[in-house]
């Protein structure tokens, strides 16, 4: 049960600690390294929470009425203006005469705002942030008028809209949403958008500017910014994966070439050099750490995906690119300087990240040393037969069908490992197949979007956290289920019965289990790149401690 | 030295290219990338804007000689102006790009020039005005003869080009190469010496530049 508990994703803790709500929270999480995975004891949990819990969610789109009543009323406890509130936020919402009167920009499911404390527009996903203006004043002034109680506003409950509201220093976010989605996971989304923010600009910057003049229009600074903002979000409303998970997803390749490839990118090291990140589509390959320079901070799982979100932009398609950036979970005041390159004519994409500002040529040749590398190898062939199973959808983007598990009635599922070698919880990772068949269109994968951060939401309740959901929704059957080994979720057939459910996720993590050193990095590679010449010898000695 | 480099450049030429550096600067969105992109792949996307600095390269052949321009296409963002700075530096050639739908970026131009001369001496850099996206020029804002206007009174280089149309965009840059070859045959010191310290970081990585 207290896995449950700490498992926690972006809802952590107490109602009460607004900052610190980062998703991952794996330091908590001790006990790894056990193997057994089919499930045994839990199948009494199966038939009980399942039972418990069917009598309460086939109801599809209201959220789940206990839990939001229960977080309204902790949510609101500290600060008393319960009802006073969830009246303006309507009027602001819906019956401004504005030029947000648009029907098609009310229509959308989800918005988000960026303000700054002094209620200057600077990011909207939809519409024009200056024909904005007032609906961003009176989200001002609502934050301005709790606060002036001593408190701070976190969300508003209005029938089916929830609002989410997010300081983070000088600036303020918000998400207006009729999803499914809980408090807490549109807060995650906020603390995401805000972390590519100060990832362009760092935290101290933005402070220093608003410190410096309070009405600065931040979108001078953020020019070209809005289009990965907007990228982002549509990322996390379709491929929710990596954010409900705090996880970063990898492409499957075989243990041998993915740790030579590993060993390669602690070969090649230059001045500075802090982390090596191969990629490619936004997955993970491999990377390779600098001993002292993370060794104390972890990279953080949310980090590594900004990289790896970030990389993937089309920007970076052609040429070599070298760029400041910013990861906010390891330092939000500072920058890393970025080389960014497509290896050969591959969507290979390598990531060096230094604290030298000047290293470019050293970065440059150290990618060279990469490429070649990669090419004795033969790394590309392989990399580019793993692309070739990925259907033409996601363009180039390595992965595998659902078939390979061979358990029909399977559609889809998220699983991320928990019990893991010591040292790997250092990269959360999970997995999960490409969308098919009848998650082909938008609204399709919205749906199982909006279904998975339901269940998600539900194991992760603050209030009433459970381990295992048996949920018979509209079009599908889905089942989530979180133990101290993994965290799950499938996707089945509409059709399957509940013994039936079971055989399938059975057999899935005994896939799992099999595969697991192809789906998952097992011994990310660290390197030492100061003392030049012993740097071999450290190198040599971490490949053979790795193996 | 000047001899060393003169006379066995027939000869050296197809192996060792002298390598220029070619800065491309300009206000957001007026086609810096696209015109890197067009030139060097022949290819026209629409591309997100440049993130900090995008670095390319291509051998030019001018003639019998040839040349290898090294290009540092550079983010108009201004969050990203104190790294592209870095990249002034040793500079041979610049291309001041403006959109001729956008007056403001005409005169962010003239302001990129004033920096660059803050940055660099005078005659030392050769600076080409372009007047990007004549493919919309229903919707022209700066005439030619403005451009051309200015980019004399400033003793600069000027064309209009389109990079969506590939009109005029080997031009741009094989003009550059021309007239960088040229002064660098012709003049004395001060270019030669910028040659000289883009050879000495050159053939490290144009040794392994090969080697792939």
């Amino acid at each position: 049960m207290e896995v449950g508990g700490d498992t926690a994703a972006p809802a952590p803790g107490g109602a009460e600690d607004l900052e610190d709500t980062q998703f991952p929270s794996e330091e908590a999480r001790e006990g790894g390294g056990v193997h057994a995975v089919p499930p045994d004891p839990e199948d009494v949990g199966l038939e009980e929470t399942g039972s418990k819990d069917k009598d309460q969610p086939p109801s599809p789109s209201p959220p789940p009425p206990s839990e939001a009543l229960s977080s309204t009323s902790r949510l609101w406890s500290p600060a008393a203006p319960e009802n006073s509130p969830t009246r303006s936020p309507e009027t602001s919402s819906g019956g401004q005469g504005g030029d947000p009167s648009d029907e098609e920009w009310r229509n959308q499911r989800k918005h988000v705002f960026v303000l700054s404390e002094a209620g200057k527009p600077i990011y909207s996903r939809y519409g024009s942030v200056e024909a904005l203006s007032a609906t961003m004043g009176v989200m001002t002034a609502l934050v301005s008028f709790v606060q002036s109680a001593g408190d701070a506003i976190r969300a508003i409950y209005a029938e089916d809209h929830k609002l989410v509201f997010l300081q983070q220093g000088p600036l303020l976010l918000v998400a207006m949403s009729r999803t499914s989605q809980s408090a807490a996971q549109l807060r995650g989304e906020l603390l995401a958008v805000h972390a590519q923010i100060v990832s362009t600009l760092t935290r101290a910057s933005v402070a220093r500017i608003f410190a410096h003049k309070q009405n600065y229009d931040l979108r001078r600074l953020l020019a070209g910014s809005e289009r990965t903002l907007d990228r982002l979000l549509d990322s996390m409303e379709q491929d929710p994966g990596a954010l409900l998970l705090g996880a970063v997803r990898c492409v499957p390749l075989a243990r041998p070439l993915r740790d030579a490839l590993g060993a390669l990118l602690r070969r090649c090291t230059a001045p500075g050099l802090a982390l090596s990140v191969l990629a490619v589509g936004g997955r993970l390959i491999t990377a390779a750490q600098e001993r002292n320079v993370l060794a104390e901070c972890r990279l953080d799982p949310a980090d590594l995906q900004l990289l790896l979100d970030w990389v993937g932009a089309p920007a970076f398609a052609a040429g070599e690119a070298w760029a400041p950036v910013c990861l906010p979970r390891f330092n939000p005041d500072g920058f890393f300087y970025a080389y960014v390159a497509r290896l050969d004519a591959m969507p290979v994409c390598l990531l060096l990240l230094g604290t030298q500002r000047e290293a470019f040529h050293a970065m440059a040749a150290c990618r060279r040393l990469v490429e070649d590398g990669m090419h004795a190898l033969g790394a590309m062939r392989a990399l580019g037969e793993a692309a070739s199973f990925s259907n033409a959808s996601s363009a180039s983007a390595p992965a595998y069908s659902v078939q390979a598990v061979g358990a029909p009635g399977l559609r889809h599922f998220l699983y991320k490992p928990l019990d893991i070698p010591d040292h790997h919880r250092q990269l959360p990772q999970f997995t999960s197949p490409e969308l098919e068949a009848p998650y082909s269109r938008e609204e399709e994968r919205q749906r199982l979007s909006d279904l998975y951060h339901r269940l998600h939401a539900r194991l992760h309740s603050t209030s009433r956290p459970l381990r295992l959901i048996y949920h018979v929704a509209e079009k599908e059957t889905l089942l989530a289920w979180v133990t101290s080994k993994f965290e799950l979720y499938t996707c089945l057939s509409p059709l399957v019965t509940k013994a039936g459910a079971i055989l399938v996720v059975t057999k899935l993590l005994r896939w799992v289990k099999k595969e697991e050193d192809r789906l998952f990095i097992r011994y990310p590679p660290k390197y030492s790149t100061p003392p030049a010449t012993s740097t071999d010898q450290a190198a040599h000695n971490g490949l053979f401690t790795g193996l | 030295m000047a001899q060393a480099h003169r006379t066995p450049q027939p000869r050296t030429a197809p192996s060792q290219p002298r390598v220029f550096k070619l800065v491309l600067l300009g206000s957001g969105s007026v086609g810096k990338s696209s015109l890197a992109l067009r030139y060097v792949k022949n290819d026209f996307k629409s591309i997100l804007p440049t993130v900090g600095c995008a670095f390319f390269t291509k051998v030019v052949d001018v003639g019998a000689a040839s040349l290898k321009l090294e290009i540092w296409d550079t983010a108009g963002q201004e969050k990203y102006h104190s790294i592209c700075h870095l990249y002034f530096r040793g500079a041979n050639a610049a291309l001041l790009v403006y959109d001729i739908t956008r007056k403001d970026s005409f005169l962010k131009a003239q302001q990129w020039l004033k920096d660059l001369e803050e940055e660099l001496h005078p005659g030392e850099v050769l600076v080409m005005l372009v007047g990007n996206k004549t493919d919309l020029s229903q919707e022209r804002e700066v005439t030619f003869q403005e451009g051309k206007e200015f980019a004399d009174s400033q003793k600069l280089l000027f064309m209009e080009t389109s990079a969506k149309l590939n009109h005029q965009v080997s031009e741009v840059f094989n003009t550059m190469a021309q007239e960088l070859l040229q002064r660098d045959d012709r003049e004395g010191q001060a270019p030669r010496g910028d040659a000289a310290v883009a050879l000495n970081e050159g053939p490290a990585r144009q040794a392994k530049c090969c080697a792939h």
